[in-house]
């Protein structure tokens, strides 16, 4: 007996030493990449970031839509269409305590959740999340059948009516299919912010911020740990990339 | 034997009327332009014209701009070398007013459509991408 299993002792030091070994090799690499903050272009997505935003409701302006511009301009949802079919990505949402009279205003926009009901529902696959939290649509799948909009409880979600002409390079939309907010992906793999966070502390209310969840020393994460947030319909316990503050 | 014989004649004439078509197929044809695509901006390397050998990408770059995309769009690699938008920027160019080719036009000057109306392959990527490099 105990020469049968001898052997697999040697097997178990020899796994605990490559594993030894294996761990120093991996380690500078896993250093490498906390200090470096951009990610390098042939740099796949990975899950240790989690993209999110918290925007303060309080110094969010009441007829302000600086985001909305930006997001329009940025991504071109220039097209002629009709009111009830154009492309929004992001609103400006009005909301009053019937009780009090309090006015809030904010930004809506996909919320980016953990477990996305679009996601969920999509039959082709087309609506995925990214490794790093980011929800998108690829529109080389998607069918156009409208499902995620429906399952979607925040609305966020815009289906392309008309035969578009000088999309942008970095944001290609088309005819027949289903398109949401990006969280600007093309700007933040090259490490930078939304357009509508930029617009926001453009204009000086710096109502948004935009960070990395994931990483406790980002400005995001140290404001979340201070501050009350909630996010919207809790109930769903989608755990939403996107949070408000002062609502 | 008498049918046999019937299938050998109508076996020849079919021969002869393929034989024919084959050579009417072969000679050039004067309504069907030789596509002239415009010369890219610049050169790859100096020993290589192309982001791969020309061979090499005149017969795959279907499949690598197909592999790439989902690379993009799936794990947010943004290399530039069989990216759509990189092929975008450097062959298609502006004429001597500054004006880039419109895809939808017949007989375009498009880099992509020149080629591909020429071999009747249609695609559908100008339908969502940018046709054309981002003017500022």
């Amino acid at each position: 007996m105990n020469e049968e299993t001898s052997p697999s002792h040697d097997r178990r030091d020899f796994l605990k030493t490559t594993a030894v070994v294996a761990g120093l090799t991996v380690a500078p690499g896993m250093l490498l990449y906390g200090i470096s903050e951009a990610k390098q272009d042939d740099e796949a997505v990975s899950s240790k970031v989690r993209w999110g935003m918290l925007i303060d409701t309080s110094k969010c302006a009441d007829g302000c839509d600086a985001c909305v511009t930006a997001c329009v301009t940025e991504h071109g949802l220039t097209e002629e269409s009709t009111p009830e079919t154009k492309a929004q990505w992001i609103r400006k949402v009005g909301l009053r305590d019937k009780q009090t009279g309090k006015v809030h205003s904010l930004p809506m926009l996909c919320q980016h959740c953990e477990s996305p009901p679009c996601v969920d529902v999509c039959p082709t696959g087309a609506s995925f999340k990214r490794a790093d939290g980011i929800v998108l649509v690829d529109k080389h799948i998607c069918i156009g059948c409208r499902y995620c909009m429906m399952a979607c409880p925040y609305k966020a979600r815009s289906f392309i009516h008309e035969t578009l002409e000088n999309q942008k390079p970095y944001s290609p939309r088309g005819k027949g299919t289903v398109e949401s907010c990006t969280m600007c992906v093309h700007r933040v793999d090259d490490g930078k912010q939304p357009a509508c966070v930029d617009a926001c502390s453009k204009d000086g209310h710096k109502a948004m911020l935009f960070g990395d969840m994931n990483d406790a020393n980002s400005d995001l994460s140290k404001k979340l740990k201070e501050v009350n947030s909630s996010v919207l319909r809790p109930d769903m316990r989608l755990n939403p990339g996107i949070r408000y503050q002062g609502l | 034997m008498k049918v046999r014989l019937k299938f050998s004649i109508l076996g020849n004439i079919c021969l002869g009327v393929l034989l024919s078509l084959a050579v009417s197929a072969a000679e050039p044809s004067s309504s069907v332009t030789i596509p002239e695509p415009p010369k890219a901006k610049q050169n790859f390397s100096d020993t290589q014209e192309c982001v791969a050998p020309i061979d090499e990408i005149r017969r795959n770059h279907g499949d690598y701009l197909k592999h790439h995309r989902d690379q993009t769009m799936h794990h947010g690699i943004r290399t530039t070398q069989h990216s759509l938008v990189a092929c975008i920027n450097c062959h298609v160019t502006a004429d001597s007013k500054g004006n880039y080719p419109n895809i939808k036009e017949e007989g375009s000057k498009h880099f992509c459509n020149s080629c591909h109306n020429y071999a009747a392959v249609s695609i559908d990527c100008f339908q969502c991408h940018a046709t054309k490099p981002e003017t500022p």
